[in-house]
């Protein structure tokens, strides 16, 4: 198995800076207020109800999971050879290809590129890579001012923040607070929290914000090995205002955006969406192959830690995410802990089997945040098996040795109670004894259970020693 | 090493054994009325499909949509009384204060209410997101039922700039509420002709 | 047909009534039923927490005690999901797979091998039906509600043959509870949460009863119900099907 790779940029995330809290311990704060988490429960439920809908109008849905599957599974066997195509399409086509090892290197490209061109303000679009790379935290420390331009990013921006959901950045804030947020730093009226007057007067700041950036840098949905082109979805359409005003464009890829032909563009065009959101589409799926005349396009294809989960045979397939989100929404523990408790750029089920491969130690509590339900593995437009990687990546951490030594210890208990037929027997009656008798000098490593459950009143005899009485013999 | 190499060869060392890609036409779409879809599902999305017979009932709806003074451009010579964008030679920024464009589609796709634009018949790519509302004129006969019959279509057309457009511009990132309006057009109107 | 009965260790410990239950009814329904007196559990406690190289010894005793019969049937999906996926003996690698294949959970085993069309029980409650999620989506014991493809439910299907019983709609169909094994105490905030949040569904459309094929996630909401000072009961499937939930 192949060593974790660690994160090069040692910066932390803003939220994770507080004591390093591992995902239970930040949810754990998150439930000090029930109504909140209802009310985020509920907003994100709604729209697994609203993808609900829309997969359920496509009888064929079950077999368009399968196709992408299919394709995916090519491009990951094959993904040497569609990046070399892809790169010489590209180069055809006068993009400008740049390759980034890892996190550092990606971001040294940007800065370089932007520095080359003496532009000191750039307007992003959203790019979950840039937020994997911390790019804004390096361009900023480099005098470089960053504006995010989706409306999500932008708000969460400015309570700064890192986004708490890979499509729904600002799913965690509540209207008021982005009314505040508003009057605070762009001088909107004290008290209004209304969306739709937040969102004209986002437009009017970030217009004026599209007017004046010369470089703009977007995220890239999907890469055509075939044709050089690459394409990204939006609704708001900022990736649009942004790359067809500025004079330089800048795109950033992960390695494993490849597709292979543009009529593969067909099957995920139809997932995405309607897994994200239950919309048919994105309003905009804009398809980039050439710059403008007197514009610069380039593509950083980045590595970070990708090639390293290509060869991990149980993990690989994580890969073929196209970052719809609908894992998240699904996660009846996502629903109720929030982005943030995951402490990593992508949270939920799918950034619980992304980040362990960035850094074991760091991420070993995410792919324990889980109840292996599988609605994220149904969801999934790709069919990544994603519980089951979860389940596998527990395994890989304890033998990594990034099990606590209290639940070593515990579990080597079990394991030896649970083997032995004669002292299960005697632990099981002596447990049940202790629970009886003595309720609250219960084991303590197990009072959790407690703070909100009972235990069920403990039989007079079990099931097995009630077998022996009445049963054995008469067979 | 440089970094592409080093990544390139990562990739091939660690990619696992070639595996074919599936056959995709069984997806393609069936016959039925896929104007009478279209129509449906762009409606539901926020943007609006007006049967016309001739461009004079376009011109007759820029006359009764706009005030006088606002900016109207458009791709089509039949199109009498506004700004032709085709030769178009300023700076992308200097069309802010486009009020509404009048484009056309290359096709139509029933399942999504999407329109195919094609970024390279404009003289701007910016033109269709800048504006404040955006008109386009599709054949009736250029619907196609879902999205693999579109790139069917497409084919291996040869293009700078592409999009597919599916309605206003839009968020719902404040608390999910719906705004329409968020970058790009605040308006959609679909045209659509024999 | 000689069935091997295999009970989890929290149902012979905290439950018995519901294993009673569970061999009465495959009795009634003319199996001839074994319950090996020295098994125990079948790991997944351990494996679902990382330690899965641990279970060697649960597998081994698992398939001392169970091979020689024609199925083992347990009242758990989620021990059933486990020995399915997870049963493994590297010294008999082919006994360990030939056994894992005969393990079934007591209502598929119902449906599937003994093709019960009709059941003598009465129930005549409102009954709240809990998916359990490793029977649901694990095992197919029903189907879920994210994919699309036609309905069906082989409890559902068992508890329709009960006289009397009304079963209850939910808002959620089949939304996990949040015990999770380990998780239940590991992450208490989320698991606690998720347990109210799927009893509160129960309550809220008049449920009398809670029943479900995993005593697991049953004893996780009980113990929410009792903590509430609510007057509503859990009780395994078998319980019902049988006939006789209630034992004094």
């Amino acid at each position: 198995m192949a060593q974790g790779i660690k994160d090069h940029d040692d910066k932390t995330h803003p939220l994770q800076g507080a004591g390093g809290l591992d995902h239970a311990a930040l949810s754990d704060i998150f439930n000090q207020d029930e109504n909140r988490v209802d009310w985020h429960d509920e907003t994100l439920w709604w729209i697994r109800q609203k993808r609900d809908k829309a997969v359920n109008q496509l009888p064929e849905w079950e077999s368009l999971r399968e196709t992408a599957s299919q394709i995916k599974n090519n491009v990951l066997s094959d993904l040497s050879n569609y990046l070399l195509q892809f790169e010489a399409n590209a180069t055809k086509n006068g993009i400008t290809i740049h390759w980034a090892a890892d996190a550092k290197e990606h971001n040294e490209i940007v800065l370089s590129l932007l520095l080359s061109k003496q532009v000191m303000q750039m307007v992003k679009s959203k790019s979950m890579l840039t937020e994997e790379c911390h790019l804004n935290e390096f361009l900023a420390e480099n005098g470089i001012d960053v504006i995010d331009s989706d409306l999500g990013e932008r708000i969460v921006q400015l309570a700064k923040e890192p986004p708490s959901h890979i499509v729904l950045p600002c799913i965690h804030k509540k209207k008021e607070e982005i009314g505040e947020l508003f009057h605070q730093y762009l001088g909107t009226p004290a008290g209004n929290a209304d969306p739709q007057f937040l969102t004209e007067t986002a437009r009017q700041h970030l217009r004026e914000t599209f007017l004046t950036r010369k470089a703009t840098l977007t995220g890239v949905n999907f890469a055509v090995a075939a044709t050089g082109e690459f394409v990204v979805c939006t609704n708001e359409g900022n990736a649009d205002m942004g790359a067809h005003l500025a004079d330089i464009h800048i795109a950033s890829m992960g390695i494993e955006k490849i597709i292979p032909e543009r009529k593969h563009l067909g099957v995920f065009l139809r997932l995405l969406t309607r897994s994200a959101t239950g919309q048919p589409i994105t309003t905009y799926s804009s398809h980039f192959s050439k710059p403008r005349a007197g514009q610069e396009m380039h593509i950083i294809i980045v590595d970070n830690g990708r090639t390293v989960q290509l060869g991990r045979e149980d993990f690989r397939n994580s890969l073929k995410c196209i970052r719809c989100g609908a894992c998240m929404n699904t996660c009846p523990v996502y629903r109720r802990s929030g982005g943030h408790s995951y402490h990593n750029a992508i949270s939920g089920p799918i950034g619980s089997i992304l980040a362990p491969n960035l850094d074991m130690e760091k991420y070993a509590d995410l792919p324990f945040a889980s109840t292996l339900c599988g609605s994220c593995s149904n969801v999934c437009p790709v069919k990544i098996d994603i519980h089951q990687q979860l389940y596998k990546w527990r395994q890989v951490i304890v033998k990594n040795g990034y099990a606590t030594t209290a639940k070593k210890a515990s579990m080597h208990l079990m394991s030896f109670t649970l083997s032995t037929p004669s002292v299960y027997h005697v632990g099981g009656k002596a447990g049940r004894w202790v629970l009886k008798h003595a309720p609250f000098a219960v084991n303590n490593k197990f009072n959790p259970w407690y703070k909100h459950r009972d235990m069920p009143e403990p039989p007079k005899e079990s099931f097995g020693e009630w077998y022996a009485k009445n049963k054995n013999g008469k067979q | 090493m440089s970094s592409r190499d080093k990544i390139l060869a990562a990739v091939a060392l660690n990619q696992p054994g070639k595996v074919d890609l599936p056959d995709i036409n069984f997806l393609k779409g069936t016959t039925g009325n896929h104007i009478e879809k279209f129509i449906e599902v762009l409606t539901s999305i926020g943007g609006k499909a007006i049967a016309v017979k001739s461009f004079d009932d376009i011109v007759a709806f820029v006359k009764q949509t706009t005030n006088p003074g606002d900016r109207v451009v458009s791709t089509f010579h039949e199109m009498s009384d506004v700004e032709l964008i085709n030769k178009y030679h300023g700076l992308p920024h200097d069309l802010q204060d486009i009020e509404l464009a009048v484009i056309g589609a290359g096709l139509g796709v029933a399942e999504n209410g999407a329109v195919w634009i094609k970024g390279d018949l404009l003289s701007q790519r910016v033109i269709p997101f800048i504006c404040q509302h955006l008109a386009v004129i599709l054949k009736k006969d250029e619907i196609v039922a879902n999205m693999h019959d579109a790139y069917e279509k497409i084919g291996n057309e040869d293009y700078g700039f592409s999009t597919f457009i599916a309605g206003p511009s839009k968020t719902a990132d404040i608390e999910q509420s719906l705004v329409l309006g968020a970058h790009g057009a605040r308006t959609m109107t679909v045209f659509l002709i024999e | 047909m000689r069935v091997g009965l295999f009970i989890p260790c929290y149902v012979d410990q905290f439950y018995p009534d519901a294993a009673k239950a569970t061999l009465q009814l495959l009795e009634k329904l003319g199996v001839d039923v074994v319950y090996p007196p020295k098994q125990t559990c079948c790991g997944q406690p351990m494996a679902n927490s990382g330690f899965e190289h641990l279970t060697t010894g649960c597998n081994e005793l698992f398939i001392k005690n169970f091979a020689e019969f024609d199925y083992v049937v347990a009242p758990s999906g989620s021990c059933v999901l486990h020995m399915r996926e997870h049963l493994h003996d590297d010294k008999n690698p082919e006994v360990a797979a030939q056994l894992s294949n005969k393990v079934y959970e007591l209502t598929s085993f119902l449906t599937d091998v003994l093709k019960v069309t009709s059941l003598p029980a009465r129930f005549p409650h409102k009954v709240g039906f809990h998916q359990s999620c490793h029977g649901q989506r694990g095992l197919h014991l029903s189907q879920m509600s994210e994919l699309v493809a036609p309905g069906f439910s082989k409890p559902g299907s068992l508890l329709n043959m009960v006289e009397g019983i009304e079963i209850i709609p939910l808002n959620r169909i089949d939304e996990c509870c949040g015990f999770g094994g380990t998780f239940c105490v590991v992450e208490e905030a989320v698991s606690a949460k998720m347990g109210k949040d799927r009893v509160e569904d129960h309550l809220e459309h008049g449920a009398e009863f809670i029943t479900g094929v995993d005593m697991s996630c049953l004893m996780h909401m009980e113990g929410i119900l009792h903590r509430q000072g609510s007057k509503v009961k859990v009780l395994h499937i078998a319980q019902i099907l049988n006939g006789s939930p209630l034992t004094p």
